[in-house]
């Protein structure tokens, strides 16, 4: 969708190019990061794809046409454009900001009208209450809402970000970054992002090129530069916890153990008392019979109980979606405490289990050195 | 709420005192003679308020309409990097008495309306053209790259995004000008342009209080006015998600 070719550019009275031939290609529907260090040139070399910089030598092509032969006003509204700063009009309402575009395009009112409801619906600000509104009225996160929004508003297939998120909190960041990927997943724009967070480049990236001095040093895939990184560079940028941030793009799914063993809540508890015994069980999943998750009991419970396993089953207080990445995972298991955590599909049903040493072991799959981070966060290892 | 109620007793306070005051300055005018000559004459101070108020108009309406574009055009492109030197120049023309200005002005027109008018629009340059060039230095760089990011031309972000957001100190410069000028018409009357100014130097010339404050009272009352007048144009062009503190 994007292909740059050899791109250059030198600002004049300067010796160093600031991008200096630079080639990617930016394939249709994938969110491109471009990531690197202050200065690395990360911020021009996008923009000079809507021409905001001009381009001192290289082609830069988009749906396969040069973006030289386009007019640049025309070229540039046919583009989303999102900036750190947001740059909201602070005189417009939140509709007249977001209806820029359409209003430069001369749609009419009716069209505007809905597109705009029907935007601020899908970042879940109800138009009702936001529509008039002006920027100075609206949380840091409200406006940067509406500054994608903005950007969205003409539906471009192609869309710039320049650290959308980053003078945000990161809490809220990461409210709004799972908010982006959800609305990318349904609409599937080519997108080019800049930021400097590697977090949040591993989180939001299909593609990652990491820039350093004007040169692009490594462009591949988040699980590419986090295994396989080409130099010294790109190993120190990832950072030395690369194999932490794997965890980010594993899933659940990837890691967990499938069918774990488990008990029916009609089993009689003398036999499965006898069963944890026999294979030094601590405890026990219970389920009924399509596999419903009811919970789990403890081999101190069942001791000396007569009668079926149901009735001493303690209820499971935290479980996972085998979607979610293993990172929050991971992180529910140190703060709870737990050596185990269920994975529980959308209808309840036990998915499988994750306990840390799979965990440890699926990340550490493809991580090359030594593993010496791992004995802190190895928890008891509790298995059934 | 009681900070409301505290501000609307202080409010009422101050009401107080002004009719009071106003009161008394009203008993002291008509001790001097002013209501009197007023009653007796109100077709003449009637007509000259009219000519002050036409030599005020004319003479704002073309220092805005030279001076807003000026202001635009002192922030466009290459003429940016002469803003500042004009400004001075501007500055030192302002320091200049404006008795001074229409004396010269009076040296190449002549005597008369023409040369009053054209003393008053260099004088009322300077604030209009100062606070356009600061309002539009002052609206966000950020504003600027979004708009053009998305496609504005550069009319576009002139008009859509600058002005708007400079208004509020356009305006201001507007209001100042304006209400310096109704001063300044007052020394029309010294090179045969009329107004009030009249009224105010034959009253000091006859050391007549009355005659005096019957030219000084209206320019004063037209001055007050037409500062609440911009006042409401102000709130009432300039966008609700701009707010001046």
């Amino acid at each position: 969708m994007i292909e740059l070719e050899r791109v250059t550019k030198i600002y004049p009275g300067s010796e160093v190019p600031a991008v200096d031939s630079v080639n990617l290609n930016i394939a249709e529907g994938d969110i491109c990061i471009l990531i690197g260090s202050s200065g690395c040139g990360k911020t021009t070399l996008m923009r000079m794809m809507n021409r905001l910089e001009p381009i001192t030598s290289g082609f830069i092509r988009i749906g396969g046409e040069s973006i030289m032969d386009k007019d640049v006003t025309a070229l540039r509204r046919s583009i989303g454009y999102a900036i750190q700063q947001i740059g909201l009009f602070p005189h417009m309402t939140v509709y007249d900001n977001i209806a820029t575009v359409p209003h430069l395009l001369g749609w009419d009112k009716k069209r505007i009208d809905e597109r705009v409801d029907e935007l601020l619906n899908m970042v879940q600000l109800p138009p009702d209450i936001f529509r008039f509104r002006y920027p100075r009225e609206l949380s840091g996160g409200q406006a940067q809402r509406i500054g994608v929004t903005r950007a969205m508003a003409t539906d471009p297939p192609v869309m710039l970000m320049d650290e959308p998120f980053g003078a945000i909190d990161p809490i809220n960041r990461e409210v709004l970054q799972d908010e982006f990927l959800k609305i990318q997943e349904k609409l599937k724009k080519t997108i080019v992002f800049v930021t400097h967070d590697i977090h949040e480049a591993i989180k939001m990236g299909d593609k990652i090129a990491l820039l350093d001095a004007g040169q692009l040093v490594q462009y591949g895939t988040p699980e590419e530069l986090l295994t396989q990184p080409k130099n010294r560079f790109v190993k120190d940028f990832v950072g030395a916890d690369r194999a932490l941030k794997r965890l980010n793009l594993l899933k659940v799914r990837d890691a967990m153990l499938t069918n774990p063993t488990h008990c029916h809540g009609e089993d009689p508890s003398e036999t499965i008392l006898e069963h944890m015994i026999e294979n030094e069980l601590s405890y026990l999943l219970v389920a009924d019979r399509e596999d419903n998750l009811k919970g789990y009991v403890n081999l101190e419970e069942l001791q000396g109980h007569h009668g079926n396993v149901r009735d001493v089953v303690r209820p499971m207080t935290l479980t996972v979606k085998p979607e979610q990445n293993l990172k929050d995972a991971l992180s529910k298991m140190l703060s709870y405490d737990l050596g185990i955590v269920v994975a529980m599909d959308d209808d309840g049903k036990i998915a499988g289990v994750l306990n840390s040493r799979t965990l440890v072991s699926v990340v550490g799959e493809t991580y090359d050195e030594r593993g010496g981070h791992w004995g802190r966060i190895t928890t008891k290892g509790r298995i059934i | 709420m009681s900070e409301n109620k505290e501000a609307g007793t202080a409010g009422r306070v101050w009401m107080s005192i002004g009719f009071i005051f106003a009161f008394a300055a009203g008993a002291y005018a008509e001790y001097l003679g002013f209501f009197t000559f007023v009653k007796e004459n109100p077709e003449e101070i009637w007509e000259l308020f009219l000519d002050h108020c036409q030599l005020v108009g004319i003479a704002s309406s073309i220092a805005i309409l030279i001076g807003v574009p000026m202001g635009i055009f002192l922030t466009r492109g290459f003429m940016r990097r002469y803003r500042d030197m004009i400004l001075n120049i501007l500055g030192i023309c302002q320091t200049v008495p404006s008795i001074a200005v229409i004396a010269i002005a009076m040296t190449y027109v002549g005597i008369g309306k023409t040369p009053a008018i054209i003393a008053l629009v260099i004088y009322g340059l300077l604030p209009i053209i100062r606070n356009t060039v600061a309002g539009l230095a002052n609206v966000s760089s950020v504003l600027l790259d979004a708009g053009s990011g998305m496609g504005m031309t550069p009319g576009q972000l002139l008009f859509r995004v600058e002005i708007p957001n400079a208004m509020y100190i356009i305006l201001t410069g507007i209001r100042t000008s304006v209400v310096i000028g109704v001063g300044t018409a007052a020394l029309s009357f010294l090179v045969g342009g009329g107004g009030m100014g009249d009224l105010i130097f034959t009253g000091i010339a006859l050391v007549d209080p009355g005659y005096m404050m019957a030219g000084a009272v209206p320019t004063a009352g037209l001055a007050v006015f037409l500062n609440w007048i911009f006042g409401c144009i102000e709130k009432w062009i300039v966008s609700p998600g701009l707010v001046y503190e």
